[in-house]
């Protein structure tokens, strides 16, 4: 590739440099409004630095309408256990359908497809009933069990393990190692690219669903972040914007923070694992 | 094959003894009814919590579709096709499909082009690339919900920067919002910004994926300008990447809730209902399950459309 400047680099790099300063005016602004005064933000909109620091003033706010901590450790909690047992569950599957013979796997396969095309949306009015007559509305349990199990993960997990060669699992089985030591001391350590791929992708997901949350939590103490933020607001009554953008400001950047620092990792993942949204 | 390492010998199958009326057994030995056992165990969390938390669901959905069962109310009865009847009639509900039709029509296609074009200019960029490609893409690793706040208070109608700006060349600035004529469009802004980085992502995969032989070899058979060779080598070399980013675009577009929920509540005057949030409504505050039942039954089907869909595009079109 040339690197002369002429008209083609310049209007490329100018839309480039133009789109991205659209993509990224949000967060701009997302930053400056959280430390303006209520007053500055009612007659100044465009200067983007505030003339008084109010970020204290702000975040204090933020922090004492609802309590923030216990959003995050929520989403943190949330989002691990359900990560964890997805892996766990998936893992055994899915090797059970690349490596081994049996019966059951063209059932299986059928069920994954299947579940492929159903979201929770489809199937949150019987659980939502199902969870509410069990009294389990308002806990963890409710938030994590209909994501423990995910046909994608299965999906992934059986691509990536038929690509491994069988005579790494035929050495381990004359070593007389167990099925099951042969997936937690054979797969799992060669599947760690197909893992932190999928880590990517239900992370992502489920730190940013609303949907779920929405309808099993009304008790602020599960709230996931997405769903405290609209708590927040809620209780914020009119346009106190200064305090609603530190509120953002403070769920939006643990996720942001993970993806700044591990950008190749993400982008790998969802290159992965973009078949699906 | 390694596999047949497994197989051993077939064991002996004596003649004499087997008048028995069973089918004779298939063939098999001790290790492989172990392999099958084991696999048995080893698939059976997943197998159930499947069944429990997939197929039994869709099943109840679908039966619930056909009752009258409301929450809070401990008898219902099967009411045939009533609910679907009702749907048809109910203005609400065929305001919301056209609406999620429309933010579909504009969100999707807007989305994929802006991230074809996105992709193709970082690709044929060399300076800056990663930060373009962080800059597009940080709006999918944000919390939708809270980065819709933030849109509200930058489409704001007095106190918004856009509308600042758009005062300062003279211009008025819509409700974006708040009225019923710009609102489906402006979530549909809100829409395309989301998720223009995620489909920059996959089709910078499928352009890297391209051999660069083709663009020389299509270059000496004539195709001298880059426009020629876009169409020549690179367009249909994305086939494949344009037909999945095609189907998440749409399925992802008819899912649309955060923002209406977050921003509108399908509000102003219906303007913004869309399906997810008809469901929502319907199902978990007016508690009324088995109509909401029949909408989610509608909601699946076109699922169900759109995959098949995809399948049929991906057999026909795109082997190369």
């Amino acid at each position: 590739m040339t690197q002369t400047f002429n008209l083609g680099r310049a209007i490329r790099l100018t839309l480039l440099s133009l789109g991205a300063l659209i993509f990224l005016a949000p967060y701009i602004f997302m930053i400056s409004t959280a430390g303006k005064a209520q007053s500055e933000i009612f007659t100044s909109s465009l200067s983007l630095i505030p003339t008084q620091f109010f970020y204290l003033e702000n975040f204090a706010k933020a922090f004492g309408r609802v309590s923030m901590g216990q959003l995050l450790w929520n989403g943190v909690v949330v989002c691990g256990l359900i990560f964890v047992f997805q892996v766990v569950i998936a893992i055994p599957c899915a090797y059970a359908m690349a490596k081994l013979k049996f019966g059951a796997a063209r059932l299986l396969m059928a069920l994954v497809m299947l579940g492929l095309l159903v979201p929770i949306h489809a199937t949150s009015l019987p659980l939502y009933v199902a969870f509410d007559s069990a009294a389990l509305l308002n806990s963890y349990t409710a938030l994590v069990a209909p994501f423990s199990i995910s046909v994608f993960a299965i999906f992934l997990f059986l691509q990536f393990f038929r690509a491994m060669p069988d005579d790494l699992i035929h050495a381990a089985r004359l070593d007389g190692m167990s099925e099951l030591g042969i997936v937690m001391r054979v797969i799992v350590p060669n599947a760690w690219p197909a893992i932190t791929a999928f880590a990517i992708f239900s992370v992502v997901a489920h730190w940013n669903d609303l949907y779920w949350p929405l309808i099993v939590v009304s008790n602020q103490a599960y709230a996931t972040p997405p769903l405290g933020l609209l708590f927040f607001r809620a209780a914020e009554a009119g346009d106190d914007y200064g305090a609603l953008m530190a509120a953002t400001l403070i769920i939006t950047l643990p996720l942001v923070a993970a993806f700044l620092l591990a950008q190749k990792r993400f982008v790998e993942g969802i290159t992965m694992t973009g078949l699906k949204g | 094959m390694a596999d047949m390492t497994a197989i051993s010998i077939p064991a002996e199958v004596p003649r004499q003894k087997a008048p028995k009326p069973i089918v004779p057994r298939p063939i098999v030995n001790v290790s492989e009814r172990h392999e099958a056992r084991v696999a048995w165990m080893l698939a059976a969390p997943a197998m159930i919590l499947i069944v429990l938390f997939i197929v039994a669901p869709v099943i109840a959905v679908i039966t619930l579709g056909f009752t009258d069962f409301e929450l809070g109310y401990s008898t219902f009865k099967f009411v045939g096709f009533e609910n679907y009847a009702e749907l048809f009639g109910d203005r609400t509900f065929r305001q919301s499909l056209w609406n999620t039709a429309i933010y579909t029509a504009i969100v999707a296609p807007a989305s994929i082009l802006l991230g074809l074009g996105v992709a193709l200019l970082i690709e044929s960029e060399t300076v800056g690339r990663s930060f373009f490609r962080t800059a597009y893409f940080l709006p999918v690793a944000s919390l939708l919900v809270a980065m819709a706040t933030v849109w509200q208070y930058l489409l704001h109608p007095t106190i918004g920067p856009v509308n600042s700006m758009l005062a300062m060349v003279g211009l008025p600035g819509p409700n974006w919002l708040g009225s019923a004529g710009t609102v489906l469009y402006s979530l549909s802004m809100i829409g395309v910004w989301q998720t223009v980085g995620f489909n920059m992502i996959l089709f910078l995969a499928g352009l890297t994926a391209i051999p660069r032989d083709l663009y020389s070899a299509a270059e000496i058979d004539g195709a001298k300008s880059p426009i020629d060779r876009f169409f020549l080598v690179t367009l249909p070399m994305l086939g494949p990447t344009t037909v999945f980013v095609t189907t998440i675009s749409i399925i992802n577009a008819v899912k649309v809730f955060e923002t209406v929920k977050t921003l509108t509540e399908g509000g102003p005057n219906k303007a913004s209902e869309v399906l997810l949030f008809t469901i929502y409504q319907e199902g978990f505050v007016y508690l009324r399950v088995g109509y909401a039942s029949a909408m989610t039954v509608v909601f699946l089907a076109v699922l169900v459309v759109m995959m098949f869909a995809q399948y049929r595009l991906v057999d026909r079109k795109v082997h190369y």
